[in-house]
């Protein structure tokens, strides 16, 4: 087989895996727009926060220690213990709930029945405020993240590929494990919309607002119940990307990529997220592997956003979304 | 009476649709226009000049250029630091090919330049909306900007990969490049804000922007009333590119004078003019001023209280910063939607039957 070919499958796998890792963000941002119409920007932010409040609990950092020490003198920043992953994992899972909590009461419980533009623009501002919170909070520089979860290339896929083509593809375990954590992700949601009782509700919130609202279904509890759902996600998809390449303010622009990815899946589908993440993913990695030589590397930074251009030209709704119709 | 259209009589079509209808409105414009043009350059001095009053009246063009767009015609975008960016590269690569062209019409021109690259991200505006168009406009960003930083041509093969701007002069008098003067520069941007300020405001409530109004509050009601969504979204995306651009480059340079794309008109940049276009107020030119005021002088002020008053580290108070803008977002979002210029009018409003409550 032709090595030029050879690569070029390599860079599509590497884009599958990476894909997934979008689509993790992605499934976020679903969540919350179809549970209540709002564009999330700031689920990037989430992600990065909810990394950040993870590396916080595990090494014992004290939280707004640099706040404290500068306003009382004092020099405190480490409670001096270690908590371990198991504590550390369903401790930031409270704190995303309770922001969760704080979200509807003091942003989306005073914005209902404005438009989607307002609610977009109140959560950019979230995203602002979130990031100045996590880097006071836990301080600004970057930091390693480490669930235990294996790291390094894959020697199964190196071993298989080689006895196969006479050359090992490059797969990071990583990005393995986060497939396999994204396909469970999604299962676990879909049972969740489908067969509770909660879940029902909240697909009926997502159908019609006030249709739900008068046979008695709590709107503020269903976006409490979506916020902390998608805080969880964030969550994944923050230790996750955390793993990978260290917690880090970059984290919340990954998440900006997430957009497109919606934009190709539909902004209100599932899979469609899942199946538009992969696209972008392995869309970028072969563009900028057949197109480097030509006109420069580093294309990744817009080629998903130039490629959601040019689809959003021929079918806006998406691959999977709902079809838009407008009346006056 | 102080505040009152009561007396101030109105003899033709001409007077009566002033944008100043109130008389004590109308000396407060000529007094604030004759400060600035004959007090501020006497008094003005570098540390006012590149901290405060420089940066506001280039940030208040771009404001004015996002408000056309997103409070007149509806149609958000999150790519103007890449539109500032266009501007301040056209005027680069204009300034280096025609050493002899006067520097004002170079400018003008970038704004031109802009303006065509504006029409051409604009045209998915046509099909789309809402936040569909905002990742339409992302693309824009980061396209933009990775071709300016990975492209040689645009830099003139600088091996730092940074565009400076060289000396020009107006009637003799250096206003980019290190020789010029606090004054200078303080002058060429209050000329072009001032007669900018002037096009935007007319443009806006002429025909054109009854039109951009339209589109804005519904853009089918305005199909069939008669409006062409063609025109009137491509108009505004020209126009309000053209206002974006002048201000990329009069901030390249006026005042950086030197730059780098994926720095000085990162992503940021973009979030930066919308939160002073939405703080300022959606759809208002008096917004535009408050909004860029706002977020450059409030920024300085907070640095000033906690870093040189409380002896606060910097970083610190650059994050509360960001937390702070974040939240302030958010409450005018929840209490007054239409931003500063709201709370003007309603002031302006109660003066008007003061003493009385109505």
């Amino acid at each position: 087989m032709p090595d030029n070919l050879l690569f070029a499958m390599e860079a599509t796998l590497n884009g599958l895996t990476a894909g997934v890792m979008y689509a993790l963000v992605a499934l976020g941002f679903v969540l919350i727009f179809k549970a209540s119409g709002i564009f999330n920007f700031a689920q990037g932010v989430l992600a990065l926060f909810a990394a950040l409040t993870l590396v916080g609990f595990q090494s014992g950092q004290i939280p707004f220690a640099h706040l404290i020490n500068v306003i009382f003198g004092t020099r405190i920043h480490h409670f001096g213990w270690n908590m371990p992953t198991v504590l550390a994992i369903p401790a930031t899972v409270l704190v995303m709930i309770l922001l969760a909590i704080l979200v509807e009461r003091f942003i989306l419980k005073h914005l209902v029945n404005q438009e989607p533009i307002i609610l977009f623009m109140a959560t950019i501002g979230l995203a602002y405020f979130l990031e100045g919170v996590g880097d006071i909070m836990w301080g600004a520089e970057v930091k390693a993240l480490d669930v235990g979860l294996p790291k390094g290339m894959s020697g199964a896929v190196d071993d298989m590929t080689f006895a196969w083509f006479g050359y090992g593809f490059y797969i990071d375990r990583l990005e393995l494990w986060a497939a396999g954590i994204a396909a469970i992700l999604v299962a676990s949601l879909t049972i969740f919309s489908q067969y509770t009782k909660q879940g029902r509700a909240l697909r009926a919130v997502a159908d019609d607002h006030q249709a739900a609202l008068s046979v008695g279904i709590s709107l503020r509890f269903i976006w409490v119940l979506t916020w902390s759902i998608a805080g969880i996600v964030a969550l994944v998809a923050g230790i996750m990307w955390g793993s990978k390449s260290g917690v880090q303010f970059s984290l919340s622009l990954i998440a900006l990529k997430a957009l497109p990815v919606l934009i190709l899946g539909g902004f209100t589908s599932i899979p469609g997220a899942i199946v538009g993440g992969l696209i972008i993913g392995v869309g970028e990695k072969l563009f900028d592997f057949y197109m480097q030589p030509i006109i420069g590397g580093a294309t990744e930074n817009w080629f998903a956003y130039m490629l959601a251009l040019v689809f959003l030209l021929f079918r806006p709704q998406g691959l999977f979304g709902e079809r838009i119709i407008e009346r006056v | 009476m102080l505040y009152r259209e009561a007396g101030d009589f109105k003899t033709s079509y001409v007077a009566d649709s002033q944008t100043f209808p109130i008389k004590f409105d109308r000396y407060g414009y000529y007094f604030i226009l004759g400060f600035a043009f004959l007090v501020m350059p006497l008094i003005i001095n570098d540390y006012w000049a590149n901290s405060i009053v420089v940066p506001f009246l280039i940030y208040t063009i771009a404001a004015l250029g996002l408000n056309i767009l997103i409070g007149y015609c509806g149609q958000l975008s999150l790519g103007t630091g890449a539109f500032m960016a266009v501007g301040a590269y056209a005027s680069y690569k204009l300034m280096t090919a025609y050493p002899d062209f006067n520097i004002v019409f170079v400018i003008i021109l970038a704004g031109f330049v802009t303006s065509a690259v504006g029409v051409l991200f604009g045209l998915p505006s046509l099909r789309i909306k809402g936040f569909y168009l905002a990742v339409a406009t992302l693309a824009a960003q980061f396209f933009l900007i990775w071709l300016f930083t990975r492209q040689p041509w645009f830099y003139n093969y600088s091996p730092t990969g940074m565009i400076s701007a060289p000396t020009r002069e107006v009637f003799g008098v250096a206003v980019t490049g290190p020789r010029a003067s606090a004054v200078s520069m303080y002058m060429i941007c209050l000329c072009f804000l001032v007669s900018l300020a002037w096009l935007a405001r007319n443009l806006t409530r002429g025909t054109l922007g009854r039109q951009w109004m339209a589109i804005r509050d519904m853009d089918i009601a305005a199909e069939i009333i008669g409006v062409n969504p063609l025109m009137a979204k491509l108009t505004a995306f020209a126009v309000s590119s053209f206002f974006v651009g002048i201000s990329g480059a009069l901030l390249f340079t006026v005042y950086l004078g030197a730059a780098e794309a994926g720095e000085a008109f990162g992503i940021d940049k973009s979030f930066l003019v919308l939160f002073m276009v939405i703080i300022g107020g959606l759809g208002s030119i008096f917004g535009a001023f408050a909004g860029a005021a706002f977020l450059i002088v409030g920024p300085v002020l907070l640095k000033l209280l906690l870093v040189n008053t409380l002896g606060w580290p910097t970083d610190l108070a650059a994050h509360l910063e960001i937390m702070i803008i974040g939240a302030l977002i958010i409450v005018f979002l929840i209490v007054e939607p239409h931003g500063i210029a709201a709370l003007w009018r309603t002031i302006k409003e109660k003066l008007r039957l003061w003493p009385f409550p109505y």
